[in-house]
């Protein structure tokens, strides 16, 4: 048989090629074309505005934003969506291998957690996060409730009480409406990657008397840690950019992709733009390093 | 999947594995789901929520849709649906035809592998950036004063600004279609994948023109990953609210943004009786689709 390349540089072009593979360029611009611009735009001078023609080039826009912008803080909602992406990166990783394991085995009412958690991939986010702002809430009114009850003996509780603000949180709320969104893409890639999975590895690692740890640690996981890897990015780069899980979820604080929906309508200069440019830059290099390590992961396995 | 590794990990109960990853769900997803429904019954004051059971919210939201009003218009929660269902259907269309057409190209015009690879991560990275970036990326393109306006009066095209490029249907749509085709191209894509190539060379081979070929052949094979692709779509855009605010100018109505701007006011059991509503809505057109097609069949 001969190798699949050779025959294709031989063969003709099929019929459609260049109208379709005009489409896909065309797609592809669609994709960057908007982007580019905005990226462009960011390094206006002090005098430009929000469209072309560009005024001086400089970094001006950056420092505006370094400085605030208006109200909003900035710096501590990037803080905030970093440490809440990297938390759910790590639950994600941990809930979805842990999951995908499980799955191997004969799982009573497997079918049925399955079905929830695609369910909770299609569910309109408005519905998910109302369910979830609601909960708290519920939650707020019944601790209150309880600690009135118990607090007319206890000065302790009465304080509590008087400190008492909301369950809602980034932490707790919104930790769990970013997991609904993320948890089920994680078992996805779980199930494509063990459905591939070979178990002689893991039959031959038990022959040799390991245990069903040392198996996972040294058999299982350098097999599957570049995949692991992907779920990790699944996982923070779905919770960097969340709104729609998010928004009655929170509470009082924001995520970054909140207070820069806030900022759409209020912001109107080029300082939205840098913002845009700086999150972006964020967000390829989080990609970049995830995929330089799958790549490392996957080499050292070879080796 | 499960017989041949039974054994592995034995000493694990596989519900000890599975069970935070249940939990997750059941804390997050299905006592917030049953919380919207009992709420959604519930009265509620200024500032209180009053456990209860009463229709008034739903009757609230229904108020005068028995019959159309003295202008000739729908009451505001069926043109809101009617409005939403619109924006829905257009996305729809326009993310199958062009996520089709991408997803075929890659699948079936691209022959090598690696190349397959390189074009379909270049599809890929703009998914990467913020969501709210990628909508205002079009206001230097499509306001007022933008490119789009810039060049058209630059050749002579136009005397004045067209007006309706931004904060209108119109952007709400390349926005939907500019952020969303991808979850079209990728389901599509992976059943284009595994369609046998000699089933097109046995089509030929049998006289099928290239579109009967596409038409009784492809597209009936591609038939999940179109399902799958039209489920994420419809969903997303029927739950929206900051793709409609954003590219709207917070103009348009969406079911989203009422029940987001209810919850503002903290009227929930209001939102969550509309919540319900668009539940039920979206279940019924799912319900619909996986008429046409038996998703399980083919996973």
């Amino acid at each position: 048989m001969f190798p699949e390349k050779t025959r294709s540089v031989r063969e003709p072009r099929a019929a459609g090629f260049w109208p379709l593979a005009l489409v896909f360029t065309l797609f592809v611009i669609f994709l960057y074309g908007p982007m580019v611009t905005i990226f462009v735009l960011s390094f206006q001078g002090p005098e430009g505005g929000l469209t072309f023609p560009l005024r001086g080039l400089s970094l001006h826009w950056f420092r505006q934003l370094a400085e605030g912008l208006g109200t909003v803080d900035i710096a501590a909602a990037l803080r905030r969506s970093l440490l809440l992406g990297a938390v759910v990166m790590g639950l994600t990783i941990v809930l979805s291998v842990l999951a995908g394991l499980a799955f191997r085995k004969k799982l009573r009412g497997g079918d049925a957690l399955f079905y929830v958690s695609v369910a909770s991939l299609i569910m309109p986010s408005i519905i998910i996060s109302l369910g979830i702002g609601l909960q708290f809430r519920l939650l707020d009114g019944g601790l209150k409730w309880l600690l009135t009850l118990l607090g007319e003996h206890s000065p302790y509780l009465q304080e509590t009480l008087e400190n008492y603000g909301t369950a809602l949180g980034l932490m707790t709320s919104a930790l769990g409406a970013h997991l609904t969104w993320t948890l089920p893409f994680g078992l996805l890639i779980m199930f494509a990657v063990f459905n591939r999975f070979n178990p002689a590895y893991e039959e031959a690692a038990r022959d040799l008397g390991a245990t069903p740890w040392q198996t996972f640690r040294h058999v299982v996981l350098p097999l599957i840690g570049p995949s692991v890897v992907g779920v990790g990015m699944f996982g923070f780069t779905l919770s960097w950019d969340e709104i729609a899980r998010t928004s009655q979820a929170i509470g009082d604080v924001n995520t970054l992709p909140l207070e820069l929906q806030g900022l759409t309508s209020t912001v109107t200069t080029p300082a939205i733009y840098a913002l845009g440019t700086l999150t972006t830059v964020v967000s390829l290099l989080v990609m970049g390093l995830t995929v330089a390590l799958a790549w490392w992961l996957g080499r050292q396995r070879k080796v | 999947m499960n017989t041949n590794t039974a054994t592995s990990l034995r000493t694990l109960p596989a519900w000890w594995q599975a069970g935070p990853f249940g939990a997750v769900f059941l804390l997050f997803f299905l006592i917030p789901l049953a919380l919207v429904l009992v709420v959604s019954f519930w009265h509620f004051s200024e500032y209180e929520l009053i456990p209860g059971f009463t229709l008034d919210n739903y009757l609230t939201i229904f108020e005068g849709c028995a019959s159309l009003t003295e202008q000739g218009d729908f009451c505001v929660t069926l043109s809101t649906y009617l409005s939403t269902l619109k924006f829905c259907f257009l996305v729809w269309l326009a993310t199958l035809v062009l996520g089709f057409a991408v997803a075929y190209f890659l699948a079936f015009h691209v022959r090598s592998p690696g190349m397959q690879t390189v074009l379909f991560v270049l599809c890929t990275v703009p998914f990467w950036t913020s969501n709210v970036i990628r909508m205002i990326s079009w206001v230097p393109l499509l306001g007022r004063n933008g490119l789009v306006n810039q060049t058209l009066m630059g050749l002579g095209l136009i005397e004045q600004p067209v007006e309706w490029l931004l904060f209108s249907d119109f952007s709400v749509v390349l926005a939907f279609v500019h952020l969303y085709t991808m979850f079209m191209i990728v389901p599509i894509f992976n059943s284009m994948m595994r369609i046998d190539r000699s089933l097109l060379e046995a089509a030929s081979d049998a006289g099928a023109s290239g579109w009967q070929t596409l038409w009784n052949v492809v597209v009936p094979l591609s038939k999940t990953g179109i399902l799958i692709g039209s489920i994420f779509v419809i969903t997303i855009v029927m739950g929206d609210f900051v793709t409609i605010g954003v590219m709207g100018g917070q103009q348009i109505a969406s079911v989203g943004k009422i029940i987001q701007v209810q919850t503002q006011y903290l009227q929930f059991p209001l939102a969550a009786a509309n919540a319900v509503i668009l539940l039920a809505v979206v279940l019924m057109i799912i319900w619909g689709l996986t008429r046409l097609v038996d998703i399980r069949k083919e996973l």
